[in-house]
């Protein structure tokens, strides 16, 4: 992917990210996820029903990076169940580390594939899936 | 002005984070390692020259700090890790065995966490009162404010000498005047004042002022409690060990040391308070009264630069001190701070550890631009001509 497609994908899911509101509906779990390094604060809400993600939303504080991963990494994973869910995650972990992972899963979250260029913003891009991931194996050890 | 003497700004870098930590000059950078190269031993054992020697360096550092913030006497000039530290023993060593439940300590909403979390502390556990006293509408302390908020149980007075965000430089002695009418203990943070105007602390008549060595020039790992002498007598040690202590035979005959040492228990950070020594001595070569107005009238630039540009909010107006904080209108101020970075810019995003100040301003982050002699004009003017225009910060941000 070009790095002007790439900007123009992250500026339109900052500019117009999906499900940005505060829900309150008991249905919804909700967690707050947030940086030690940086000042990036999100509450994420999700809604699972037998293992499947119906449906998620945030609201907070966050850079352009972190707003727009977070509204990605919403478009991608509902619909998905909670295995699908964490293996996505961490599709997304490796490739912010540089490492071997699965392109085609990531669909347009690969807009952060060079972020390991500008290292002190990687736990920006990786912030939402960060509480995810904490959210999602509680739930799986229950 | 002088920045031929710090390597730092040999690189390609413009450095506005100053309230964070200041850089340190070659004299600093060479004394610190010369201590670890030719006498790299510890204080307090006289029985070779080397350590005789080195500890009379240790003790003049002692009377330069005294003498730069003009202390009655070089006992009451202890040092610490930091200003934290400082302000932890304050609160833990002293306050807390001369407050009763239900006494207050009053401080405000735009104290630095150091200057709050003790506090908080205190009144969880032994159910003191912190009360914040109202801020005005440039999120100033003022003398009236102060006054309304004594009651016959205010106890303990904390506040910053110069804030950290809002850069407001607060009529410390005044305060502390009143304070002292009403048998209030007063405690100064210094962490923003001391690199940047003179401390006189007998004129300001405080009971304690704490600052950094490292904001001041110096090494990193060295900080100043400073307390009148009665009052630092009753200050209890919270570490015990080495150096501190006279003599013990058993848990109950125990002999400690008198004033310095009494507080400085362990082998101290000795490279950096020689090094501290250097950063003192390399201020007072430029004089203290150079730096503050040449700070001021830099800061009066910035602000001349950045008030009309539409937007930009600045946060804090009136400031007396080098500080500047403010908003890109929209935009986030980490992703601000990104973008500036990419120019080699560095300033800071975030709350800058002041979190309750949200309350009074209903801003929970800012970018704070801190100056110091070595910044000048044109790499102000760098600087405004990135910020200028919004629609490139937006373009380059990412």
């Amino acid at each position: 992917m070009d790095d002007n497609l790439k900007r123009e994908i992250i500026m339109e899911h900052y500019q117009s990210p999906l499900n940005r509101k505060v829900i309150e509906d008991d249905d919804y779990l909700k967690f707050n996820t947030r940086n030690e390094s940086c000042i990036d604060n999100l509450d994420i809400y999700i809604k699972i029903d037998n293992d499947l993600i119906l449906d998620i939303a945030f609201e907070g504080e966050a850079c352009a990076i972190c707003i727009s991963s977070t509204s990605i990494m919403i478009e991608n994973l509902i619909g998905k169940s909670i295995d699908e869910a964490l293996n996505f995650i961490e599709n997304f972990e490796k490739m912010i580390n540089e490492k071997k992972y699965d392109k085609d899963l990531l669909n347009n979250a690969n807009v952060y594939d060079a972020i390991y260029k500008q290292a002190s913003r990687k736990s920006c891009a990786f912030l939402p899936y960060k509480g995810l991931r904490e959210t999602l194996n509680k739930l799986e050890r229950k | 002005m002088n920045r031929e003497d710090f390597p730092m700004l040999k690189q390609d870098v413009i450095y506005f984070d100053n309230s964070a930590t200041s850089l340190k000059p070659n004299s600093v950078i060479n004394k610190t390692s010369e201590y670890y190269k030719d006498f790299s031993v510890s204080i307090h054992r006289g029985d070779y020259d080397l350590s005789y020697k080195v500890n009379i360096m240790y003790e003049e550092v002692r009377l330069l700090v005294a003498n730069f913030i003009n202390a009655k006497d070089k006992s009451e000039i202890i040092f610490t890790n930091g200003t934290t530290e400082s302000l932890n023993m304050i609160a833990n060593g002293f306050v807390k065995n001369h407050l009763l439940k239900d006494d207050e300590i009053l401080i405000t909403v735009s104290e630095h966490a150091s200057n709050v979390l003790p506090w908080f502390r205190l009144e969880r556990k032994m159910g003191v009162k912190v009360k914040f006293i109202p801020l005005d509408d440039d999120y100033h302390v003022t003398v009236d404010n102060f006054k309304k908020m004594i009651t016959p149980r205010t106890k303990c007075v904390a506040l910053a000498h110069i804030t950290n965000v809002i850069g407001d430089l607060r009529p410390i002695k005044e305060i502390c005047k009143i304070a002292k009418e009403n048998n209030i203990i007063t405690v100064i943070d210094g962490a923003q004042s001391a690199s940047h105007l003179k401390v006189d602390v007998q004129d300001i008549d405080c009971d304690f002022y704490a600052f950094s060595a490292h904001k001041c020039y110096g090494p990193t790992g060295v900080g100043v409690l400073y307390g009148k002498e009665e009052l630092l007598d009753k200050l209890e040690a919270i570490n015990l060990g080495g150096g501190m202590n006279e003599s013990f035979d058993s848990p109950t005959d125990i002999y400690l040391k008198s004033l310095p040492l009494r507080l400085e228990a362990g082998t101290p950070n000795i490279a950096g308070v020689i090094g501290f020594g250097e950063a003192i001595k390399y201020i007072n070569n430029i004089g203290m009264d150079k730096i503050t107005s040449y700070e001021r009238d830099l800061r009066n630039y910035l602000y001349s630069k950045l008030k009309d540009i539409s937007h930009i909010d600045i946060l804090n107006k009136k400031s007396e001190s080098s500080i500047l904080t403010f908003n890109v209108k929209d935009i986030f101020p980490q992703d601000v701070a990104f973008y500036l970075n990419k120019y080699n810019i560095c300033i800071r995003a975030g709350n800058h550890c002041a979190k309750l100040l949200k309350e009074a301003t209903n801003v929970s982050n800012t970018l704070r631009i801190s100056l110091s002699f070595y910044n000048t004009k044109e790499e102000i003017d760098l600087l405004v001509d990135l910020l200028k225009d919004k629609n490139k910060i937006r373009n380059e941000m990412l």
